[in-house]
């Protein structure tokens, strides 16, 4: 019973869970989704994993949801009802839950400090982190020094969904201005006679997307003192255009930030990740060395937690918005 | 003075969480689309103010206080903005609110 | 019944996990099975993180007075895996839209139904 409110909310989770089971509305499924990933963040929160915390809120209730929208808006926003139940899902969902409810009985408790996890390694980086980095957040400093090779091949992964998506929908614009905007802007529903309802939205947005873009920019250099850092920077910079594009459509969107550019800052933030390792390769240390890159070892390791931070907010903020933007421009033909 | 600031805090704590629970049962129980709008805009801006200004005595001037406030201002901003454009949308895509029966004369 | 407050949360996971894994398999339309994929992403992550924290710890900042942390570690693996998970949900959808585009539906039977016909 130590934490109540811990306890409340992961039953709300297993309750949203059975619901998005349940809901045959899709848009409600979506909707019901959100919530699912925002309780997931508070959750997080109190299990004090606040950068985890700050991605999924970013992620899971920002990012996706708009993607699940935009698929809907493209295909259909209704599953056909079935008729009878599915006993041999339920047979292999039964057995497989009791094994492994199974295996947990071996576990620690939740919170045991002499758990095997709390053992060997990570004390070991507790310990030596702010001496040999100096950086407060240590998750920023795993992430990006002692496990730095996962990030680089976590923003190759971003790069190649990005490549999928484009490979998989990108339209051909050779056609002239065939396409149809699937997201139609506020001004041109119903003929323009939203003229003046539009207008709240609009002025609204006008006044918090440079807010928005402000707060990224805090969350992506502030990441070594508190929760923050390249991914969720790089989510907050999408989500800034993505509102951009619900508001005043995609014809203006492209406009402001032309696909191409994107394109190249979808490599550019990988290359410069890479590119810091081949520095750090070329002043005489080993692959993703930061010690290398100053006179001073914790300056170099700020200096390259620096690049590779910036890299991966590039990356992920210019991937997000290129699929946001693919999907948008699909249409209807 | 403590005292003070530590019991009033406590009790717009108090008053946020049961204007959050009101909210809940109004999305719950109120008959129409457009009504469960005010519910649940209850929630957004009076419940999550209250809580917030009861948090921001707690903390003081501190840089927590001065960040808590300006989430105050933001949550103000957006949560109406919300409400507007989800309203806006339903009443577009032909959603006609619940009226009441006109009387009858004589 | 301390042994059940203690293991709680893994078991929360694990039932999320097969509401997941139901999703995934029981359900006919494209997206619901994409949906159900996340939720059971999400149970792991709750999974891994559960393991993290350590009673009376804060978060792993590193600040003054402050003796004890969570342990670090799981913390940037699921932050990978959701940055991960939202890139592969993408490609996921992008595959639905392209589905829906060239059979007309995105419900399971009915693909099948289609396929078996052309074949």
């Amino acid at each position: 019973m130590s934490n109540f409110v811990d306890i409340a909310l992961l039953a709300f989770l297993a309750l949203v869970a059975l619901a998005v089971t349940r809901t045959l509305n899709l848009f409600a499924t979506v909707a019901l989704t959100g919530i699912y990933s925002l309780l997931m963040a508070s959750i997080f929160t109190t299990l004090d994993a606040v950068d985890v915390a700050f991605t999924e809120a970013a992620v899971g209730a920002g990012i996706s949801t708009v993607l699940f929208l935009a698929t809907m808006a493209l295909t259909t926003s209704h599953e056909k009802p079935h008729h009878h139940h599915n006993w041999a899902a339920i047979m292999a969902t039964l057995i497989t839950g009791s094994a492994l409810v199974y295996g947990t009985l071996d576990m620690p408790h939740f919170g045991d400090p002499q758990a095997p996890i709390h053992q060997h390694v990570a004390p070991h980086y507790i310990e030596i982190s702010p001496n040999e980095i100096g950086v407060p957040n240590m998750v920023t400093s795993v992430l990006a020094t002692y496990r730095g090779y996962d990030t680089l091949g976590e923003t190759a992964v971003i790069f190649t969904a990005c490549m999928a998506v484009l490979l998989l929908l990108q339209r051909d614009r050779r056609g002239g201005n065939r396409n149809v905007m699937a997201v139609p802007d506020a001004d041109q529903r119903r003929g323009g006679q939203s003229m003046q309802h539009a207008m709240i939205l609009r002025v609204f947005s006008k006044f918090f997307i440079p807010l928005i873009f402000l707060f990224g920019l805090y969350v992506q250099f502030h990441g070594d003192y508190g929760p923050g850092g390249g991914f969720q920077a790089g989510v907050i910079f999408a989500s800034g255009f993505i509102l951009y594009t619900l508001v005043f459509g995609l014809e203006k969107a492209r406009q402001v930030i032309p696909p191409r550019t994107l394109q190249a800052l979808v490599a550019f933030g990988l290359l410069l990740y890479a590119g810091t390792g081949i520095a750090t390769l070329v002043m005489g240390g080993q692959f993703l060395e930061y010690k290398a890159l100053a006179h001073e070892a914790t300056h170099g390791e700020h200096l390259g937690i620096l690049f590779i931070e910036l890299g991966v907010g590039i990356t992920v903020a210019a991937v997000m918005t290129t699929i946001f933007f693919t999907f948008a421009g699909r249409g209807r033909s | 003075m403590d005292i003070l600031i530590y019991y009033t805090s406590w009790l717009l704590l108090l008053c946020g969480a049961f204007f959050c629970a009101v909210g809940g049962l109004g999305i719950l129980r109120l008959p129409d689309f457009y009504s469960r709008q005010h519910a649940a805009g209850i929630t957004d801006t009076l419940g999550a103010a209250l809580l917030l200004i009861g948090l921001i005595l707690q903390a003081g001037l501190s840089l927590v206080g001065i960040k808590l406030v300006m989430i105050l201002l933001f949550l103000l901003f957006t949560s109406p903005v919300a409400t507007h454009t989800i309203a806006q949308a339903a009443l577009q895509s032909g959603l006609k609110p619940k009226l009441a029966e006109k009387e009858r004369d004589g | 019944m301390s042994d059940f407050w203690g293991l709680y949360n893994y078991w929360i996971a694990i039932f999320l996990m097969m509401v997941g894994f139901y999703n995934v398999i029981a359900r006919g339309n494209l997206i619901k099975k994409l949906i159900g994929l996340n939720i059971f992403q999400t149970s792991v992550f709750l999974l891994y993180i559960s393991m993290g924290k350590v009673e009376g710890g804060s978060a792993p900042i590193v600040g003054a007075g402050i003796s004890s942390f969570s342990n670090p570690l799981p913390h940037v693996l699921i932050l990978t895996a959701i940055v991960v998970g939202v890139a592969t949900t993408s490609v996921g959808l992008a595959l639905v839209v392209r589905i829906k585009e060239a059979y007309g539906t995105i419900e399971e039977d009915e693909l099948i139904a289609q396929e078996s016909v052309t074949q």
